[in-house]
């Protein structure tokens, strides 16, 4: 497991560089530099006032020695001032995460809550009624979008129970029932989205599992089909299943987006729409930077899980 | 020419072909009515003007925030302007804008997977790393990463869009590559003294073709998904040509009371991403007997 862990470790170094030359270069291609950008906003300033700012940004450095710079700077938990507020990015994120992280372990949670027993009942009652009803269910979910489901709700939420979204975000510290109802709608909905992937694959890993031997001799020597299923069967139908987090974890990222605009949450999403509206390129860079990460930190995690539920795949990577 | 024996062998395989499809048909018939769906949006896409019942911009500020009446099927939206017919001119930004993404991405996915599957070693190893560097960013937050630097134009999102589905499908088509490249007719062709380029363009494509086009339609959803998204979120065709993601957007300030405005362009965006995704599906089923019965 050490050697495992050692080599995926690694191999994720030359992705994590590639993504942070990625997005310091892209933004090398706006049409000027930020000073100007900057300066821009405020019509035309004195020459001082842009070779402080030049220094400032250490734009007077060569690009390679501001990409170091930027890099370590990151490293050390500084991505940078908001060119709009004023303040660290850092600074901002730091209130803006743990709504959006919330969100995300929120739909997460749901998908898989929804697609077990949809993934377990569909496989075991194959080719019956209710497999094509959940079957159709899924290829149904997956073909709606996010944003469509949620301006239902809300727009037949207020017709049928005269509900509609909270106008002010409570956090969990501040009110936890309160915030548990403002998040669980949006949860709810990317959560059923992200479902459909699960129970499709676990229905057909699921079919495999049920036709082994072992669970033949599980049923031979008269377990009940309840232990048979979920302790002989599920866990092992659950292990490839597993994989889809890492599928689910980019989606995630951008539905949070897609619902904190809807429902007006004061996550990283709202925060990178506005930064991107006013041409608030610090920001905009560290939120796109950190996603990438996620992402990155999550394939990891995954290769890890995989690794630790099947030792076969941890062998076969020498 | 043709000798006759080989010309009644190929009208043979044809018709078995053809009997073959029949058949999936009427075991899939949502395959036939998903095919029936997108034939339609397409034949709408160009001749819109003659099928909707008023223009996209018609407006009427009399009749603003009707709902589904006899006149206006689908109601009226804020500036009274009729919303079937703006779905209907909306199926044009839905198909333009979602195959000119969906042909970038395959003609860039084809050319990296192939030259990734092909040439191998060190030139593998590097294209591999960049995809994998690419597949890092989520597809949303990559696409208004790239807008916000270089505009919201239409062109510059087709292109984006395009350019990031490329991505996971050259992976496809490269470990296409990776089994044909070892098949005994290219070792033949090789023998013989074709040259790579030859090799490549006559034996090694026409063998990878029925799994781009297998993977293409699979990815046609989510680039609709991706491209109303967008416009959802304000980034797309700008008004007032209508595009269905934005026309949810607009819905959003009144629909608490008008839910008709949320209702029909979202219907729109649903019912013709299924119907890409079950197509796929049944192309999958057509074209590659190996992937049967797979999610």
């Amino acid at each position: 497991m050490g050697r495992y862990f050692a080599y995926r470790l690694l191999s994720l170094i030359p992705t994590v560089v590639g993504v942070t030359v990625v997005v310091f270069v892209a933004v090398r291609f706006l049409p000027g530099d930020v000073v100007q950008q900057m300066l821009g906003e405020y019509g035309a300033a004195s020459r001082e006032l842009r070779e402080r700012l030049l220094r400032e940004y250490a734009l007077d450095l060569s690009l390679p020695q501001q990409y170091a710079r930027w890099v370590v700077n990151a490293l050390r938990g500084d991505l940078g001032v908001s060119i709009l507020s004023g303040r660290p990015v850092v600074e901002d994120l730091k209130q803006r995460l743990p709504v959006t992280f919330q969100l995300g372990v929120m739909a997460l949670l749901i998908a898989w809550a929804l697609a077990l027993p949809v993934g377990i009942l569909s496989a075991l009652y194959q080719d019956s009624p209710l497999d094509y009803a959940l079957r159709g269910l899924a290829i149904g979910l997956l073909a709606l979008p996010t944003f469509w489901m949620a301006l239902l709700i809300i727009s037949y939420g207020f017709i049928f129970f005269g509900w509609t979204p909270p106008l002010r975000y409570y956090s969990l510290s501040e009110d936890p029932i309160r915030n548990l109802q403002i998040l669980s709608i949006p949860a709810f909905v990317l959560g059923t989205h992200l479902s459909a992937i699960v129970m499709r694959l676990l229905r057909s890993t699921m079919l495999e599992v049920l036709r082994q031997d072992y669970v033949r001799t599980a049923r031979a020597k008269g377990l009940p089909e309840l232990v048979v299923v979920l302790r002989h069967a599920l866990p092992n139908a659950l292990i490839p299943v597993v994989t889809v987090i890492a599928l689910q974890v980019p989606l995630l990222v951008g539905g949070t987006v897609i619902m904190e605009r809807i429902f007006a949450l004061p996550g990283m999403g709202n925060y990178l729409l506005s930064a991107v509206q006013q041409r608030d390129y610090p920001v905009v860079q560290a939120i796109t930077l950190l996603s990438a990460v996620t992402v990155v930190a999550s394939n990891f995690a995954v290769d890890l899980l995989y690794g630790a539920l099947d030792p076969r795949i941890r062998y076969s990577e020498r | 020419m043709r000798t006759g024996p080989e010309l009644l062998e190929r009208t043979a395989a044809r018709a078995r072909a053809a009997v073959r499809i029949c058949g999936l048909f009427r075991r899939k018939p949502l395959g036939l009515v998903s095919l029936a769906w997108i034939l339609g949006l397409i034949v709408l896409a160009f001749w819109a003007e003659l099928v909707a019942p008023y223009g996209y911009d018609d407006f009427d500020i009399g009749r603003r925030l009707q709902g589904p009446s006899r006149d206006h099927p689908f109601g009226t939206d804020d500036q009274g302007r009729d919303v079937l017919s703006r779905v209907l001119f909306g199926a044009r930004t839905t198909v333009v804008v979602g195959f000119s993404a969906l042909a970038i991405s395959v003609s860039l996915a084809a050319a990296v997977g192939v030259a990734s599957g092909y040439i191998g070693g060190y030139v593998d190893l590097f294209i591999q790393r960049l995809v994998f560097i690419c597949l890092a960013f989520p597809g949303l937050i990559f696409v208004i990463f790239v807008i916000s630097i270089f505009g919201n134009s239409p062109a510059t999102i087709i292109l984006t869009v395009g350019f990031f589905f490329s991505f996971s499908m050259s992976r496809v088509v490269r470990a296409a590559v990776l089994t044909v490249r070892e098949s005994p007719f290219i070792e033949a062709a090789r023998a013989l003294g074709a040259g790579s380029l030859g090799i490549v363009l006559r034996h090694v494509l026409p063998n990878v073709v029925p799994v781009i086009l297998v993977v293409a339609s699979s990815q046609v959803g989510s680039v609709i998904l991706l491209e109303s998204s967008l416009a959802f979120l304000g980034f797309g065709v700008p008004p007032p040509f209508p595009s269905w993601g934005r026309m949810l957007n607009e819905a959003q300030r009144f629909m608490v009371g008008h839910p008709h405005l949320a209702l029909f362009p979202g219907l729109a965006i649903a019912s013709t991403v299924f119907a890409f995704n079950f197509l796929g599906d049944f192309l999958r089923d057509v074209l590659d007997p190996r992937l049967r019965g797979q999610p």
